[in-house]
């Protein structure tokens, strides 16, 4: 984990708004990790002047943030009330059945983590998902199976 | 550093040479429902077959005209013609839209969803072609008087020199140079204009209340948390035309003698969150931010600040909490924002659709935006139409019409010939109103009291295979899934009334359940420091008050009507409470 030490201090660093807080450096971390390592978590504090127990107390109130390396890919699914009305549901469950994860989380391989979005912000366009930030609106479980059984079988991701 | 006069000169001679320049300008919509239709594969189609053909073209990436469904929308205008609007082009058709219209001077009248009239910001040239409509003649477009959304989908937002060819800045320099900042606040007064939010409160009046402050510090705060399902018009400001949100905002900081201000984004949302950003700068290197604004005595700095997941954040208390940084949670008020808000300064907090409508009610008069609308709900609404609807978008029109037009009319009824049994407004806090009470006028009060709220403008359309309880269900687990935990009754009562509601979607839900529901509303209501735990009923409340009877037959006779209870179910649980 040492390798993670300059990039954190870089990310911390590298922020421009004149407005630097803990959330505001958690998200710096996060979005050059992918993740907040215990060390960010203490990084964050002393950058910051905090204690570790008020960086802790952000950093798990927002479930974005993750405190394990991300998998390869990042697949999301809106089950907001525009998508639940024309099939999130069938939506969540073809993309639970094509990854075989029970609910929300990682893949045992690394390869693929899913998580439900409360709202993806293209409600015209729903149901929608995202894989990899990309949205992909008016999806299909079809279309939501056939593209997560391509992100696990891809050799080299 | 230059004049308004010399900016403005600037940008009409780059307006003029871009659209009679002899390039055609082809204009791609890139907010987050083009994106979600595959607009950046229709995009890289263009590119590859204006190289094919060896033709130059502007092409320039434009936000949201509002119609969604016809995503990805293309439009191409030769130099002085109109422009033709293509909708849900894939990338091959994006192709032969370029080797035919662009490179050819044909339009492809067969796959042309309209036209408009081409023309600068204050002309209006009328050309008409043959076979293609008049795009202004789509029903989506027909009941619109667009205010804040005038720019958008027609402008390039990255761009802040078109903005200003289109009249931008003018109400700010004309603020700066003839008005005193109490003549701004009596205007926004005159204007009517209330909240966007979902509170509805008089805009002038709260602005009114900051400008009261003699304090060194305060704040002006502009809330695009927006994490409603089913609303994304805030998003789409800032995607389509984020200069607009910005010289609002300048205008509400001159008016109430403030220095600085805040524009607040759900991180995640790299589309708005970076056309905010890249506004704030441009606005600064022209002189519109920055210190003595146009060689004014007036100094203003607007910077952009991310939240994390939470919808309560949205809330104006938790909202100033997160930018400090801390967990979004709201407060105890009084004191109320406007004594002691942001790092314990003086405060005002406005949605951005709000602010968005100022530079208009400056360049015209309040009395104008007075004018538009309804009695005490002025000026227009800009509504987001999603769910079982022929066409799902967004459109602005004026307050007073009635919603059922909106429905019908605009959005062309609910497709594949089903009935609409009903409709959800006001994001997850709002409430549903069945398919015989949609012959209502929209206002804010009038919608109070038949029980749903226009909120944020979200209407959500449901058709007759639909079933309430579960609709209602769905909100409930949001709202539970959103408590931010705080105030218990908050916390507490949104599972309770959850295990409650997924009881009866299981059939196995007894008599007292709906009695119990109320009593637990009561207690959120009185006891939650938010909205979030003081509304969080009316999704139960008026389901139960238009669909009592559907409640009755999961709970008496154990049947779903629609049979949508039958199928898997599913409410996810926060980690973080």
């Amino acid at each position: 984990m040492d390798g993670l030490k300059p990039r954190i201090a870089d990310a911390m660093h590298r922020q421009s708004q004149p407005t630097v807080t803990v959330l505001s450096t958690l998200l710096a971390v996060q979005d050059e990790l992918g993740f907040i390592p215990k060390q960010g978590i203490e990084e964050v504090a002393a950058f910051t002047s905090s204690t570790i127990n008020e960086v802790w107390a952000v950093a798990s109130f927002y479930p974005n943030f993750r405190f394990e390396p991300p998998c390869l890919h990042q697949v999301e699914v809106c089950w907001g009330a525009s998508c639940h009305l024309v099939g999130a549901m069938p939506l969540i469950e073809a993309a639970l059945q094509a990854s075989g994860l029970e609910t929300e989380g990682d893949t045992s391989d690394g390869r693929l983590t899913l998580r439900y979005n409360t709202c993806l912000g293209a409600c015209s366009q729903a149901p929608v998902m995202a894989i990899d930030h990309h949205l992909i609106g008016r999806a299909t479980p079809e279309s939501a199976k056939a593209r997560i059984a391509e992100l696990l079988a891809e050799q080299n991701g | 550093m230059a004049s308004f006069e010399e900016i403005a000169a600037e940008s009409q001679q780059r307006w003029e040479e871009l659209t009679a320049g002899g390039q055609p300008w082809i204009r791609v919509g890139t907010a987050l429902c083009g994106k979600a239709a595959g607009c950046d594969a229709v995009i890289a189609s263009i590119e590859a077959a204006l190289e094919q053909n060896g033709v130059a073209a502007q092409l320039s990436q434009v936000g949201c005209l509002g119609l969604c469904f016809a995503e990805p929308l293309v439009d191409v205008q030769l130099p002085g013609g109109p422009r033709v609007f293509y909708g849900n082009v894939t990338p091959d058709m994006a192709a032969e839209i370029v080797s035919n219209h662009v490179a050819g001077g044909s339009p492809l009248a067969h796959l042309a969803l309209g036209y408009l009239a081409a023309g600068g910001p204050d002309e209006e040239v009328d050309s008409t072609l043959a076979g293609i409509p008049d795009l202004n003649q789509h029903p989506m477009r027909v009941l619109e008087n667009r205010v804040a959304l005038r720019n958008a989908g027609t402008i390039d937002p990255g761009d802040i020199h078109q903005y200003i060819a289109y009249g931008g800045y003018h109400a700010l320099n004309r603020a700066l140079t003839e008005m005193t900042p109490e003549e701004v606040l009596e205007d926004v007064k005159t204007s009517g204009l209330r909240g966007r939010g979902g509170a509805a409160f008089p805009t002038g009046v709260k602005w009114g209340f900051l400008a009261g402050s003699n304090a060194p510090q305060k704040y002006i705060l502009c809330n695009c948390e927006e994490g409603d399902p089913g609303a994304f018009n805030d998003k789409a400001i800032l995607e389509s035309d984020p200069q607009t949100l910005v010289e609002g905002i300048i205008l509400a900081g001159y008016a109430t003698g403030t220095s600085h201000a805040y524009i607040f984004i759900r991180h995640g949302h790299d589309g708005p969150i970076d056309r905010a950003r890249a506004a704030v700068v441009q606005a600064q290197e022209m002189g519109f931010l920055g210190e003595n604004i146009l060689g004014s005595d007036f100094s203003f700095h607007l910077e952009v600040a991310l939240t994390g997941d939470s919808y309560v954040a949205g809330e104006e208390s938790a909202l100033m909490e997160a930018i400090e940084g801390k967990r979004a949670m709201p407060r105890y008020r009084p004191p109320f924002p406007a004594a002691v808000g942001l790092f314990g300064k003086p405060s005002n907090i406005n949605n951005v659709k709000t602010l968005a409508y100022v530079p208009e009610i400056i360049a015209k008069g309040g009395e104008w935006f007075a004018g538009i609308g309804h009695d005490k709900s002025t000026g227009t609404v800009i509504i987001c139409l999603t769910g079982d609807l022929k066409y799902t978008g967004m459109i602005e029109v004026p307050l007073g019409i009635n919603l059922k037009d909106v429905l019908y009319q605009a959005a062309g009824g609910v497709p594949d010939g089903k009935a609409l049994k009903f409709v959800q407004t006001g994001g997850p806090l709002g409430g549903v109103l069945g398919a015989d009470n949609i012959d209502i006028v929209l206002d804010f009060d009038i919608l109070r009291t038949a029980g749903a709220i226009l909120g944020s403008g979200g209407v959500i359309a449901a058709d007759e295979d639909n079933c309430v309880v579960d609709l209602t269900r769905a909100l409930i687990a949001f709202c539970q899934y959103e408590s931010c935990g705080k105030c218990f009754p908050c916390r507490m009562g949104m599972s309770h009334l959850l295990e409650v509601l997924e009881r009866i979607c299981r059939l196995e839900g007894v008599p007292e359940d709906l009695d119990l529901m109320r009593k637990v509303g009561q207690d959120m209501q009185a006891g939650s420091l938010c909205g979030h735990g003081q509304l969080g009923f009316n999704p139960v409340a008026s389901a139960l008050r238009y669909f009592g009877e559907e409640f009755e037959t999961h709970i008496l006779n154990r049947r779903c009507p629609t049979e949508v209870c039958s199928a898997p179910r599913f409410s996810p649980v926060s980690s973080r409470r």
